[in-house]
């Protein structure tokens, strides 16, 4: 029974799975596996940052207009090069460290919203709210509101290459993949292997005591907002590869899935209590549920009406787990 | 008027209270006096309806009754006043002092105005110049004592419970709530006073019950006690001084404080030019009231607050203005008092919250090696009798005796040279209390310098080789263990406390 109950989010994945193709002949082909795992890739790349986040107690509500700002800022520098007006040149850059300037981009948002958390003692709610505005409005005025088109670039310029970042292809798997895999993997590996991902834990967990003990708090805040902006820019980059443009909104509202696919992997919103593994289930149970809907025809209203009742009920169902398992002592507060 | 009879009260397996029998009578102040665990709270509790009791019965004007809950005696007309203050931080005064029967105008909206007029009025007869409009939060701590206590001389009540209401009074502000009680039981109000306050248990009680390990051992007229009695009785049985350790021998000095002061922005300081030197391999027992400053002084020598001013050397090195992390590399590591809310890590396995302040001494390479920790905790668990079915348990399963044998094993993993120690026995039963002592013994035998806070005499007593006591923030007394009397430590532990400043000379 308690073995069921940590495998839950496995078990109605597979409960999921097995409905759809029953439902559908078309879902368990492999080009529909493959576009399905592309398709989850960027929301468990985002949510793979989020996991960390959520497990020191706190949230990020910036990933999806991060995510837009490093497309913005790749299909700038792709696209229109950096002019320097008073020396009337325009630099360009190759396509490797435009990339790079995309992820710094999202390191460094990602840095400020954990120097607010840290230094101001704004609540991460708020303060990652105000970066999701910020960044959003930021990659607006970028381009004044218009795409970026054509990001495939120009061999004269040497700036080709960075749409291998969405179409890239190896053993048969799509680039996308590839990165959710080594980041997954990465992260699991940091979440419950190393001294870091433990002191994330004791943090969410308890964070007075946490810093009692001598883990120096305010740095594992710092990394943790720093990671998930890494992820989000990573997303960004990709989406704007895949599309070959970037549009100043893309990222809207993948915030709110990249949190769902967290809390459905039964991480513990108020930090401490999770893992890596469940959050990909996690995105993995989002990706399943929304092509499984779109092959059976429902339709796209009643989708979203769906997915968030099945967010809920994965939640109740965890908190019932949670109670059974952990007791419910009452804890003192100071 | 209102009469408990052998009630008691279990938590868990732990008698708080055994069959007590207490009276309070119409126009007359009753005292309840005892050590810290004596059951006094407790007793106030049951009285208000706050919990409810395990065995016997209460009587109010001879009938029976029984309080689900403080508001049903509150209209019984029982009133008590928290010994921790319980306003709400945002509201303002008048909205506190009637949170939960705010005046009504037509039946549904709260007559702000007369709320506020009435508590005017309660101010008034305590004397005290405070907006009912103002913030709570943002009053001085004394202030929002004067609040808690308008709160419950707003429903007039016949039974007026005070638990500790001068904890953080001022001279003047306690003679004032002296007068008013006076007023109250000449006009027939039946008042409970719980104080550790001595002196002023004498002035203003009428009857005076002691209890002591959830026992009522005597109670007289206030007329007829004198504070040397009074003191044999909360301490019981004088206890054998026989001491199983020798003394230390002297060994270098570990930690010097010196004129360390804790100023808040507001209210009274905290601590007042505080001294303190302890040798490697000794321990030193640090007794005081609640409100004392004990749990302040260590949380300031660990690094856990910044002091306002002071020294504090660590082997000669200046350590006052590093933080908590290189305090803890240099090995001065803290057990606080407060287990749950700033010890514990309560969904952590019982390994990882042993091993989490010593994990660099559990990594190979990148990754944290789970055999070296399995073989620290299988370590630690045979060392320390720490009795987990698994480590892998959450650490919340355990009892308190083997959570707080985690948190030391915790601490003992980052191998401190000064081990500060605050009520390390709090909340566990009496077997794990000895182990924990005995442990403690050992260690500074070890060469461990240990600054022991207890606010339990019998244990400061036995376990430490010097004694020093605080009161208000100051050092009130130190004695080395053979001097440590029951008598002298409560006695350095009051004084400051009266309302005489002239006898406060430290």
């Amino acid at each position: 029974m308690s073995l069921l109950l940590r495998l839950r989010a496995v078990v109605a994945l597979a409960l999921l799975a097995s409905v759809f193709s029953w439902l559908s002949p078309a879902f368990l082909t492999q080009g529909n596996l493959v576009m399905l795992a592309k398709h989850v890739a960027l929301n468990a790349i985002l949510a793979l940052g989020m996991t960390f986040v959520i497990l020191s107690g706190g949230i990020d509500l910036s990933v999806g207009s991060v995510a837009g700002l490093a497309g913005m800022t790749a299909g700038w520098l792709l696209h229109d090069g950096l002019v320097l007006r008073p020396l009337g040149v325009v630099v360009w850059f190759s396509a490797p460290s435009v990339i790079v300037i995309g992820l710094l981009v999202g390191v460094t948002v990602g840095a400020l919203n954990g120097l607010l958390v840290v230094r101001t003692r704004v609540a991460p709610f708020i303060a990652t709210l105000g970066t999701l505005y910020v960044a959003r409005g930021a990659a607006l005025l970028l381009s004044g509101g218009a795409t970026f088109p054509n990001l495939v670039g120009r061999a004269d310029l040497g700036n080709t290459g960075f749409t291998v970042l969405g179409a890239g292809v190896l053993l048969r798997l799509p680039a996308p993949i590839w990165m959710m895999a080594a980041l997954g993997l990465a992260a699991w590996f940091v979440a419950g292997r190393t001294a870091f991902g433990r002191r994330v834990y004791a943090v969410g967990n308890n964070e007075h005591a946490a810093g009692l003990v001598g883990i120096r708090v305010a740095r594992i805040k710092l990394a943790v907002y720093t990671i998930s902006g890494f992820c989000a820019a990573l997303t960004g980059l990709v989406i704007a590869a895949q599309l070959q443009a970037a549009h100043p909104a893309t990222g809207e509202t993948f915030e709110l899935s990249a949190i769902a696919a967290v809390v459905l992997g039964g991480t513990s919103l108020s930090g401490g209590r999770g893992t890596v593994v469940g959050t990909l289930v996690g995105a993995f149970v989002i990706g399943v549920l929304n092509d499984g809907l779109v092959l059976l025809g429902v339709s796209e209203f009643w989708q979203i009406v769906i997915k968030g009742v099945v967010i809920v009920a994965a939640v109740i169902v965890d908190q019932l787990g949670a109670r059974s398992t952990t007791g419910t002592a009452p804890r003192r507060q100071r | 008027m209102l009469r408990a009879e052998g009630v008691g009260k279990v938590y868990g397996g732990t008698v708080a209270l055994d069959g007590v029998d207490f009276d309070v009578e119409r126009g007359r102040v009753a005292v309840l006096i005892g050590e810290n665990g004596a059951g006094k709270t407790t007793l106030m509790h049951l009285l208000a309806g706050v919990e409810q009791p395990t065995s016997g019965r209460l009587l109010l004007d001879g009938r029976e009754v029984r309080f689900a809950s403080p508001r049903e005696a509150a209209e019984a007309g029982i009133a008590i006043i928290h010994q921790e203050l319980s306003l709400f931080p945002d509201l303002s005064v008048a909205e506190n002092v009637f949170a939960g029967r705010e005046p009504l105008r037509l039946g549904l909206v709260t007559d702000r105005a007369r709320a506020e007029r009435e508590t005017s009025a309660v101010l008034e007869r305590l004397e005290q110049a405070v907006d009912p409009r103002a913030r709570c939060g943002a009053l001085p701590l004394g202030q929002q004592q004067i609040v808690e206590i308008a709160r419950a001389l707003v429903g007039e009540a016949r039974v007026l419970i005070m638990d500790e209401p001068t904890s953080a009074l001022s001279p003047a502000e306690v003679g004032t709530l002296f007068r008013l009680i006076r007023e109250l039981r000449a006009r027939g109000t039946a008042v409970v006073y719980v104080s550790h306050r001595l002196e002023e248990l004498m002035e203003i009680g009428d009857h005076l019950t002691v209890l002591r390990d959830g026992r009522r051992v005597a109670a007289a007229e206030t007329r007829d006690a004198s504070v040397g009695w009074i003191v044999e009785q909360m301490i019981g049985r004088s206890v054998p001084s026989e001491r199983p350790h020798p003394s230390a021998p002297a060994q270098e000095t570990l930690l010097e404080v010196s004129g360390l002061s804790l100023r808040p922005r507001a209210g009274r300081a905290l601590l007042e030019d505080v001294s303190l030197d302890v040798a490697a391999g000794e321990l030193v027992g640090l007794y005081g009231l609640m409100g004392a400053g004990r749990t302040e002084l260590v949380e300031c020598v660990a690094g856990a607050r910044s002091a306002s001013s002071g020294t504090v050397r660590l082997r000669g090195e200046p350590i006052e203005r590093l933080a908590l992390p290189a305090r803890v590399a240099r090995g001065v590591f803290l057990v606080p008092e407060d287990r749950q809310g700033a010890a514990l890590f309560p969904s952590l396995s019982v390994a990882h919250n042993m091993t989490l302040a010593s994990l660099r001494a559990h990594r190979r390479f990148l990754a944290l090696s789970s055999a070296a920790e399995r073989e620290t905790v299988a370590r630690m668990a045979g060392e320390l009798a720490i009795a987990p079915a698994s480590p892998e348990l959450a650490v919340s399963a355990l009892s308190g005796g083997n959570q707080q044998k985690v948190v030391i094993a915790r601490a003992l993993l980052t191998r401190p040279r000064l081990l500060l120690l605050d009520e390390p026995t709090r909340g566990i039963d009496v077997g794990a209390k000895a182990e924990l002592r005995a442990l403690v013994r050992r260690l500074a035998q070890g060469g461990v310098g240990i600054v022991y806070v207890s606010s339990d005499l019998e244990e400061v007593t036995a376990v430490a080789d010097r004694v020093v006591v605080l009161s208000n923030g100051r050092v009130t007394g130190r004695f080395a263990a053979a001097e440590a009397s029951h008598a002298a430590l409560v006695a350095a532990a009051a004084r400051g406390h009266g309302r005489s400043p002239g006898r406060d000379a430290a």
